[in-house]
């Protein structure tokens, strides 16, 4: 950690959300805390309730409970802002729209129609150059391969650097070169800007590679430890069945 | 107005322009092409397609509730009834509960017979049958100035709310991780289409205005691709077409706004075959 970060008491506590479809609980009493310069993996099995959580911390689906987010001060952020990465980002590929467009979309009333500021312009710039993806500024989205639109929507999810970073498995549509180096970049960003980071993942390897933290989903928290150590507890090797015969 | 036919006569020295009507006709179609142009963006790139085709076809109730109620303006019944007809439409696709595609198609089927049934009662469709086809060489000055107020208001907002719309349209995940209200949003976008679509239908017709909503959208989506781009063929395709089918219906004694349209379809068939020569 350097020093400028030592201070720091940025964080983001998750308590009592809840999340009900019709009469079915998504989610139940979810108590989580994220704090500053940490990666927390949320594991579980398929439908244990972890996009639901990313979505409600987002607010794009209704829940009780809260979500606070802590600035590096230690002091309530009254309008948190939200990073989200998306496992695939599903989205007309034909649209006549290139990255510029999206990134100046995002940043103020001038329509991207009409003209792009040329502040704005510089910014993006600057904000691909830190995923290594400043050349494709003026690509259209549908035409950049799935790794380059991984690294795009990186990109656009620290513009402006958020105070938490969602990742819903975002190497999931990526190579074996394509993962290794997206999250080589999410590490390399938690080390300069230190913002929790919640990171939602199928395989336990990127879990105890690259994650600082860990915590098994099944309708709610039902543990957490750091992610050297988690694959030591019972319900996590019963959710992932590391004890079956055949499965070392 | 005298002014504005004076420069007219001067600009365009030809038989065509000699008519006060086809002067008005012309100013029509230059205010209604671009309208329909950049507003055809949005609708295409949300495959809202058969949305506005169903709004269009809601106009015939809300002549058909107009007529029962004796209003003279079936306008004001139009646009009532469309916006109702749109957010209902909205809000059962928002609730998930059928795919989108049959709940526009029942909307629509109930949209037609009512308009049907209501007018056919009231001493025969026959009358009301302009409505389909629409005459924009009836246009008169008071609604010129209508469309120019229309024209006006509708570039502002879609200046004031283009960047967010455009961001839900994209993704609506990623939207809202960036304060979008994307649900806000999709709703004024769909009562803003509801109101040019009924506001036209009377110059354009219920059976016309989707074409000229989607047709020129369709082809700059063809040979574009970055949203500067989109929007300019698009408006600028709409522009064309409708200038070039209202000078040739006058000399070929066709409808205006069906000659509009196949100028339109033309220009979509050539960016389709040039858009896949480019990106091949």
């Amino acid at each position: 950690m350097t020093d400028k970060h030592k201070d720091c008491h940025c964080s983001v506590k998750i308590e009592n959300l809840s999340v009900t479809r019709g009469t079915q609980d998504v989610l139940e009493n979810v108590c989580l805390e994220v704090k500053h310069g940490e990666i927390t993996a949320l594991i579980g099995r398929n439908g244990a309730g972890k996009t639901t959580l990313l979505k409600a911390i987002m607010n794009r689906i209704p829940h009780t409970g809260t979500v606070t987010y802590f600035n590096s001060e230690g002091k309530r952020i009254a309008q948190p802002k939200i990073g989200y990465v998306p496992q695939t980002l599903s989205f007309d590929r034909g649209t006549p729209l290139t990255v510029s467009d999206l990134f100046c979309a995002n940043s103020g009333i001038m329509p991207v129609w009409f003209k792009h500021k040329k502040e704005r312009l510089v910014h993006t710039r600057e904000m691909l150059a830190l995923v290594g993806a400043e050349k494709l500024i003026d690509k259209p989205l549908g035409r950049i391969s799935g790794g380059e639109l991984q690294r795009v929507l990186l990109a656009f999810a620290l513009d402006p650097m958020p105070d938490i970073l969602l990742l819903d498995e975002p190497v999931s549509a990526l190579d074996r070169r394509g993962i290794s180096s997206f999250y080589d970049l999410v590490t390399s960003l938690r080390s300069e800007y230190h913002m929790p980071v919640l990171l939602v993942s199928h395989d336990l390897g990127h879990v105890t590679k690259y994650c600082t933290r860990a915590a098994l989903v099944d309708r709610t928290v039902v543990l957490t430890d750091s992610a050297k150590s988690i694959l030591k507890h019972k319900k996590v090797r019963e959710a992932f069945g590391l004890d079956e015969e055949g499965i070392i | 107005m005298d002014g504005i036919y004076a420069v007219m006569d001067f600009l365009l020295p030809f038989d065509w322009a000699e008519y006060d009507f086809m002067k008005n006709a012309l100013l029509a179609v230059l205010m209604l092409t671009p309208l329909l142009g950049f507003t055809g963006t949005m609708i295409v790139n949300n495959k809202l397609s058969f949305f506005s085709d169903a709004l269009g076809h809601s106009a015939l109730t809300g002549i058909g509730i107009g007529v029962l109620l004796g209003i003279d303006n079936y306008m004001i019944s139009m646009v009532g009834f469309a916006l109702l007809f749109a957010l209902c439409i909205t809000g059962i696709i928002q609730s998930e509960t059928a795919s989108s595609d049959t709940i526009i198609g029942v909307f629509s089927a109930v949209g037609v017979s009512l308009g049907v049934v209501l007018l056919s009662a009231n001493g025969g469709f026959t009358k009301y049958s302009n409505y389909l086809i629409g005459d924009i060489l009836a246009i008169s000055q008071s609604e010129l100035l209508l469309l120019a107020i229309v024209l006006a208001a509708a570039i502002v907002i879609w200046a004031l709310i283009f960047n967010r719309l455009l961001l839900a349209s994209v993704n609506a995940d990623l939207a809202s991780s960036k304060r979008v209200k994307v649900r806000l949003y999709n709703n004024l976008f769909v009562i803003m289409i509801a109101l040019l679509v009924t506001i036209s239908i009377k110059w354009v017709g219920i059976m016309i205005i989707n074409s000229l909503l989607v047709l020129p959208a369709a082809a700059g989506r063809n040979v574009s691709s970055s949203m500067r781009s989109y929007h300019v063929t698009s408006v600028l395709f709409s522009m064309v077409s409708g200038v070039a089918g209202l000078i040739s219906s006058f000399y070929f004694g066709t409808s205006a706004g069906g000659t509009i349209v196949l100028f339109a379809a033309v220009i979509y068939f050539i960016t389709f075959f040039a858009g896949r020569k480019r990106k091949a």
